[in-house]
């Protein structure tokens, strides 16, 4: 026992590094586990208002691509609106209903809240935004976030006023999509090769694909109502191993310059969820 | 300034100017990324014992890689540079006796050519590491090999232009040890 110290004492700073090292990695490779109970709701409480500080400033530098794209979106919304559609014929015309019943929180499925970007990166693999929405105003990990021109990816960690999105621009980051024009349905995701592109696989090769052919959400994805725009066809790469296409996809959120989010409360989440998870283990 | 309240400052600065800088920067290319803030390690006091040092550079890395979201990943290479740093220090200096003379690694303290293979023997460790541990996750060896080349390029010029920008005069302390 006594050599055991002795050889500890000697070689201190040899055994006091390993440890170090031994830490730092496991934090690395157990980081879904451990890492975010124990340390990351205090330290993203901390970075989350450090950056929120940055973000003030380089906010002001973007305030007119952001009044742009909200006008943008604005328009959108504006030409939906039911005073701009008349029927063709006068047997047919809308009603609104007038029922005082609250009938509507059994109905709604999502619930919007809207967010400020604090953080964000695209130059690594692995690329996560921040932003100012924690889980006292509600947040729950598992949320699809969009932005104003396509949606930007889900909610992975929440703390108290902040929350952190893996972005489309992440090596983990899986969405189910569909062409709009044909209704194929495959899934998106991130190569790392370049942060303008994204990939969206099986696609048959049935299908009618064209460049600029727009991508959208499908209401199979637990995270995203449907028809929510993720973007547009920029190549069509024909895999000639297997029978679909590797559509290379122009995502039509510019990650660069994002602002404001919108974070996705599908408000039947967990019941989709817990019905699956029992459906699965009945079957086992 | 005293020696402490420096680099205390100093290490405050090279997180920031790393997350919000260089972090920041629309990236050049996928295996370009430019990183500059392990400079910090380089920097510290030669009197500084080899378990304080490992110390300095595990939570330092660390403080970095809240920002990144990736625990673990900087602090690691950080460790381990700082971990060999007396050696490559005792390596290239072992008869001069600078380490008594000046208070940390400079250009002035160490010489041009000794304080150059310094700082490059650090940078390709530090970055080897860095982008193996990366590598791990996912990746090809042609990604890994051209990001350490690349990046490792990269960091160099961006040392060469911070020691010449913030040139730090040394004072020769006679011996007093």
């Amino acid at each position: 026992m006594r050599n055991v110290f002795l050889f500890i004492r000697r070689h201190f700073n040899f055994v006091f590094f390993l440890v170090l090292q031994i830490i730092a990695l496991s934090f690395l490779f157990r980081y879904n586990r451990f890492h975010e109970a124990a340390f990351l709701n205090v330290s993203s409480e901390i970075t989350g208002r450090i950056n929120e500080r940055y973000n003030g400033i380089e906010y002001y530098f973007q305030l007119k691509k952001t009044n742009e794209s909200l006008v943008r979106e604005n328009l959108f919304l504006r030409q939906q609106l039911k005073t701009n559609y008349e029927a063709p014929d006068s047997l047919q015309r809308l009603i609104r209903d007038t029922i005082k019943v609250d009938t509507g929180r059994s109905i709604i499925k999502y619930r919007i809240l809207e967010a400020k970007v604090v953080n964000n990166s695209i130059g690594s693999q692995t690329n996560y935004l921040t932003i100012h929405r924690g889980s006292a105003q509600g947040v729950r990990p598992n949320m699809g976030v969009t932005g104003p021109q396509g949606i930007v990816g889900s909610v992975v960690n929440v703390s108290e006023n902040f929350s952190t999105v893996m972005s489309m621009l992440h090596r983990q980051f899986r969405v189910v999509a569909k062409l709009k024009h044909g209704n194929e349905t495959g899934t998106i995701d991130w190569d790392g090769a370049s942060p303008l592109f994204v990939t969206l696989r099986n696609i048959p090769k049935s299908a009618q694909v064209n460049k600029g052919d727009t991508v959208i959400t499908t209401q199979i994805s637990s995270l995203f109502p449907a028809d929510l725009m993720i973007g547009t066809v920029f190549d069509i790469v024909p895999d000639n191993t297997s029978n679909f296409y590797n559509l290379k996809i122009k995502p039509a959120t510019n990650f660069s310059n994002i602002e404001y989010v919108y974070i996705i409360d599908n408000l039947q989440y967990d019941e989709q969820k817990r019905l699956e998870d029992s459906t699965r283990k009945k079957i086992q | 300034m005293s020696e402490l309240l420096k680099n205390i400052f100093r290490f405050v600065l090279f997180i920031l100017v790393q997350v919000f800088i260089l972090f920041k920067m629309p990236p050049l290319h996928r295996v370009i990324t430019p990183y500059l803030y392990y400079l910090f390690i380089l920097w510290l006091p030669f009197g500084l014992s080899r378990a304080a040092l490992t110390f300095i550079g595990f939570f330092f890395g660390l403080c970095l890689d809240y920002f990144t979201m990736t625990p673990g990943l900087h602090a690691a290479a950080c460790t381990l540079i700082a971990y060999v740093r007396p050696f490559v220090i005792g390596l290239l200096i072992s008869q001069e006796g600078a380490d008594k003379n000046y208070i940390s690694p400079s250009i002035v303290s160490m010489g041009w050519a000794p304080y150059a293979t310094y700082v490059i023997v650090l940078t390709l460790l530090h970055h080897t590491y860095l982008v193996l541990l990366e590598w791990l996750n996912f990746g090809s060896f042609m990604y890994f090999l051209g990001k350490v080349i690349a990046s490792t390029a990269v960091s160099l010029l961006l040392v060469l232009l911070t020691e010449l920008l913030f040139f730090r005069k040394q004072k020769f302390r006679t011996n007093t040890i």
